[in-house]
Formats: structure tokens, sequence, C-alpha cells
């Protein structure tokens, strides 16, 4: 089927089990996205260290599995490798496939390399990682210009 | 005699392409409907032999234009029981239709704090929003019907939502996600026991239901042409000529006026008064051979092959292990638009597993957010029939179901 580049084994793995799901305390900043399209929700938390970031949401495969990978690819990074991951994720996602992905910087995150392909899904991937930039700077921490995210 | 779905299919060109190298099975004539050739020729012999503006041409082909849009107006007209032509207004579709409304019959009554609007939670956000609007502008107070566990209406508490204080009552006669056919006898009685406005979404019913206005028991409906085989940016209002004649007007600009000084201006009668600029003139012909289109085959006999279908698609989806049909359970009281949740799995990935099969659902809030909070899910997936629609493309999506479990087991 033509799914395969579009539910990677990494992806189901990560919806399956994902990592740091949960709201935690203490927290410096905390945003809640919603998809208004989809109705697919999330809310991240995040310390102004980064040590911990946490996140809850309702949603699809793709944007629970992109939760997953954005928290075990930037929790405890600092400010400037934070950016420098938001940076490629949101860059891979807006490549329409046309983008070979890095994985020293994106690690499980090159799975979505076929997400891109699917334009319908490619603001579910994002999802998490936009409420994350706005928590990071709800926190202080300014994870950098990424592209702008057109719907 | 039967319907003969599989000649019905001949007429529409789209039903011979593949989607992800499997037939097409299209499955969500509830978003839009597909159309025939009766209708795009129709269109396109318009726009290729008869093109000129309409109401404003002396010439022949703004005459034969004009004779072209009118004549779809008085078939739609019949089409839905309508005492003449003039009760038929165009709009662009049935959400301009309400917002005509919710501006215009606002204005009419002079809304205020104190006055009450009740719609229901059953509505799509097309019936929603104007009315919060309208609330927002006047003080007036929005109140709502809530729905029962079952998927219909929750009339229980009919006689304490609808009082004096109610202006205008707005609900949706058929849901666009439950399926539900809404009974509106009690709710029309009530209405006009206390004088308030009766407005009907008939989105989703005027396309699958017979319909006479006369017997409905509303004062106003709006429906949209793309349901009904016909184009984008048509609908219609229908509105008791008693009542369209005392609305003010809700667009300004030419063809809605009688006179024009620089200090004032008079306006034309309705359906004129409500059409301000050039219409969509080549789609409101193309929703009059819809209507042609249909009516050849009788509305009687596509309701009850939809109910068909529908008998089908509900035994076969409650065949599926995991998956909790939203809506009534027979088809007692509802139509062919069925929604249900995948144990487990978001709808988004269940839409997206069936369109690699080919199978077209929607999936997300259907612009009902509302429903889905009803039934505490975010999003759903539905699957919608038409006149078109086969068992076959039942099979196809219950298997394309299997298959979803199997990608997300
Ligand atoms: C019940 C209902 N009301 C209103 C609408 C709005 O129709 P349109 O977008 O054509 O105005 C729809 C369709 O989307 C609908 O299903």
């Amino acid at each position: 089927m033509m799914l395969d580049g579009l539910y990677q084994e990494i992806i189901l793995d990560h919806y399956k089990n994902p990592h740091g799901r949960g709201l935690r305390d203490p927290f410096d900043g905390e945003a809640h996205h919603v998809n208004p399209t989809c109705g697919d929700e999330i809310t991240v938390r995040v310390t102004s260290d980064l040590t911990d970031i946490s996140y809850d949401g309702l949603g699809c495969s793709i944007s629970q599995a992109s939760a997953s990978v954005l928290h075990e690819l930037v929790q405890g990074k600092d400010p400037a490798a934070a950016a420098e991951i938001h940076h490629a994720f949101v860059e891979l996602m807006q490549s329409r496939g046309q983008i070979e992905p890095d994985e020293e910087v994106l690690g499980d995150g090159i799975a979505f390399a076929g997400v891109a392909k699917f334009p319908a899904r490619v603001k579910c991937a994002l999802l998490p990682w936009m409420a994350f930039k706005d928590a990071a700077a709800r926190a202080g921490v300014d994870v950098g210009a990424s592209p702008e995210v057109k719907a | 005699m039967s319907f003969d779905v599989a000649r019905v299919r001949k007429d529409f060109p789209i039903f011979d392409r593949e989607v992800n190298g499997y037939p097409l099975v299209y499955l969500d004539s509830a978003n839009t409907s597909q159309k025939p050739v009766q209708v795009l020729d129709v269109m396109r012999a318009h726009q290729e032999r008869y093109n000129g503006n309409v109401s404003r041409s002396v010439h022949t082909l703004g005459t034969e234009s004009t004779e072209a849009y009118e004549g779809a107006r008085a078939r739609i007209a019949s089409f839905i029981g309508a005492a003449s032509p003039d009760e038929v207004v165009f709009t662009k579709n049935s959400t301009e239709a309400i917002n005509l409304v919710a501006h215009s019959a606002g204005q009419m009554l002079r809304l205020g704090p104190g006055d009450e609007i009740v719609i229901s939670e059953m509505e799509h956000h097309s019936n929603i929003v104007p009315w919060q609007l309208l609330c927002e502008r006047t003080g007036a107070t929005l109140r709502w019907f809530g729905i029962t566990d079952e998927g219909r209406l929750d009339e229980s508490q009919l006689d304490s939502l609808i009082t004096s204080r109610t202006k205008i009552v707005s609900v949706v006669h058929m849901s666009n996600v439950l399926g539900t056919i809404n009974d509106v006898s009690r709710i029309s009685a009530r209405a006009r026991e206390v004088g308030a406005l009766l407005m009907l979404d008939c989105s989703q019913s005027v396309p699958h239901l017979p319909m006479d206005v006369r017997s409905l028991g509303a004062d106003l409906i709006a429906f949209t042409g793309h349901k009904m085989l016909g184009p984008t940016g048509i609908g219609v209002l229908w509105g008791r000529f008693d009542l369209l004649a005392q609305l003010p007007p809700f667009l300004g600009g030419g063809s809605m006026i009688e006179t024009v000084t620089m200090t004032g201006t008079t306006y034309a009668a309705p359906p004129a008064r409500f059409e301000a600029g050039t219409p969509p003139i080549t789609e409101a012909i193309g929703l009059g051979a819809a209507v042609d289109y249909l009516t050849g085959l009788g509305m009687e006999a596509i309701h009850q092959h939809e109910q068909d279908i529908t008998r089908y698609a509900l035994e076969q989806l409650t065949a599926v292990p995991g998956v909790r049909i939203y809506g009534p359970a027979s088809v007692e009281g509802r139509g062919g638009t069925v929604s249900f949740g995948v144990d487990g799995v978001h709808p988004h990935d269940v839409g997206q597993v069936l369109d690699a099969l080919g199978v077209e659902v929607r999936v997300g809030h259907h612009c009902a957010r509302p429903v889905c909070s009803r039934f505490g899910v975010p999003a759903m997936t539905r699957a919608s029939f038409y006149l078109y629609t086969t068992t076959d493309e039942i099979d196809a999506l219950a298997r394309g179901l299997d298959q979803v479990r199997k990608v997300f087991g």
C-alpha cells in the first residue's frame, strides 16, 4: 500500500508507546494549540532550561507521534540546539518530500519525511512543534524564527 | 419499479476514475455531491451559447440568459413546493442564506436584550455562528436544544426553551453528522404559538428527501446547490412571500433596487431585493438542471434507495469489531449519513487508510464541533450516501476498515 511512506514503523511505535506524555509540574511556559480543521488539540509545557518538556493532547497518530519525537529530541537540549532541531523539522515538513533529512539532527524525526508528501497531514505533524515554540517563548526561550507555517 | 443505480452511475463521469489505483468509492456526498453530465452539459452550453448578464439587457443574449435563470428559479420553486418562484432567493450557499436571515430578520425584529434565539447542539457551524454574531450585535440571548444519547433532538424542555421571549428558532432538518431527520412538527407548533419565526437548515434534507415547504411548518429554509448534484457557488433561501416582503435587504448594490437617488434608495420586491449584484447565473442554471435530473428519477425513489443503502451500511458497520456508530441505530428517522468511530484509531488515520484504498470518507468535526463534543470525541469518521451509492461501495468501506484495524492493531 502507498501508505508505507506515511505510517513508518517508527511513527506507529511512538504513537503506541509515546515518550514523555502527560503534563508535569513545575513548568515556566505552556501553550495550547488546536488544529481548527480537525479539532485536534495539544498542550505543551516547558521549563525555562528545557529539562522538561511535557504534553498532553488528542489527535491522530501523526500528531501524537510527532509530540513524542519532539520530547525525545528536544528535552534537555540548550536553546541553540533546540532551535536547530525545530528549524530542521519544520523545514522537512514543508519540503513536500524534496529534502533528505539529517538523522544526526532529527533522529527518529526523519521518519516524518514521508508525511511531508501528504499535504493534508503536515499540519498534524507540526501541531506539537508549534505549541512547543509558543510554550518556549512564554518560558523566555527563543527557539528562533522557524519558517512560517501556511495553512 | 426498482431503482437502477448502475444506470444512474453512468451519468456521472467521475466514477470512471481511480484513486490510488483503486476504483473511486465516493462516500462523501454530505460534504459535496458529484455532478451528472446533464448538469455539466447545461452549464457548458449556457456559457458557450447564451451567456449574457441577467435582468439588465434588452439584447437577445441577455434575454435568453434571464429566461434560463428565472426558469431555473421556477423549477426549484416547484421542486420544493413553493407557492411561487418569487419565494426562491438565490444565494451563494446555505451559509449565505442563513447569514442573510440573521441580518435581515434580526433588523426587522429589532432584536435587543431580553430577546432570545433558539438553535440546537446538532447544528452545522453555519447555523450557529451567524446567530452568535447576531446576539453579539444586538444583546439578544442564544439558547439551544440538546441531543439525546440516540442522536435525536432533545425536545423535553421544549416549552421552557421556546417562550414568548423567543423571536427566531433555527434548527437543522437533517443532521450532517448523525444523519438524524428531525420531525419538526412540535417545534413548529410551539414557535407558532409564541410568535417566533422558524428557520430550517435543509442543506442535507432537500438533496435527499421529497420536500414540500407548504406542509413543512417552517417560515424560511436554506439549502445549497453543490450537495444536490449542482455546482458550488449557488444556494437557496426559501421564505414565505409575505415574510420576505417585510424583510429589509442584506447586501446592497445593483439589481436589488427600485430607484436610487443620491439621498436614498427604495428596494425591489423579493426575490430581487436579496440578490444584489450579478448573481451566479450559470450556477443557478446548473442547479435548475440538477433539480430536473432529481425530479426525473423521483425524490421518493431516491430516498428509498438511500434507505436501502443505509440499512445495509448500518448492518455492515455494526459487524466490524471496534466500530461505534453515532446517531440513530436504525433507518427510522434518519438519512444516508453515518458517522462512526473505530476503537483506538483516530479518524484522520481511518480516513487516510481508506483513501489509500480509493474510499473517500470525511474525517474531523464536520463543521459541527458541538456534536462531536456531545459524544465526547474530538472527531468522527463519516460515510455519506446518495442516489449513486452501491452496496459494493459499502463492502469496500467495510474491507477498508479491516485494513485500518490491521495497520493500527
Ligand atoms: C447541515 C449543513 N448546514 C449547512 C451547511 C453549509 O453549506 P455551505 O457550505 O454550502 O454553505 C452544510 C454543509 O457543509 C451542512 O451540512
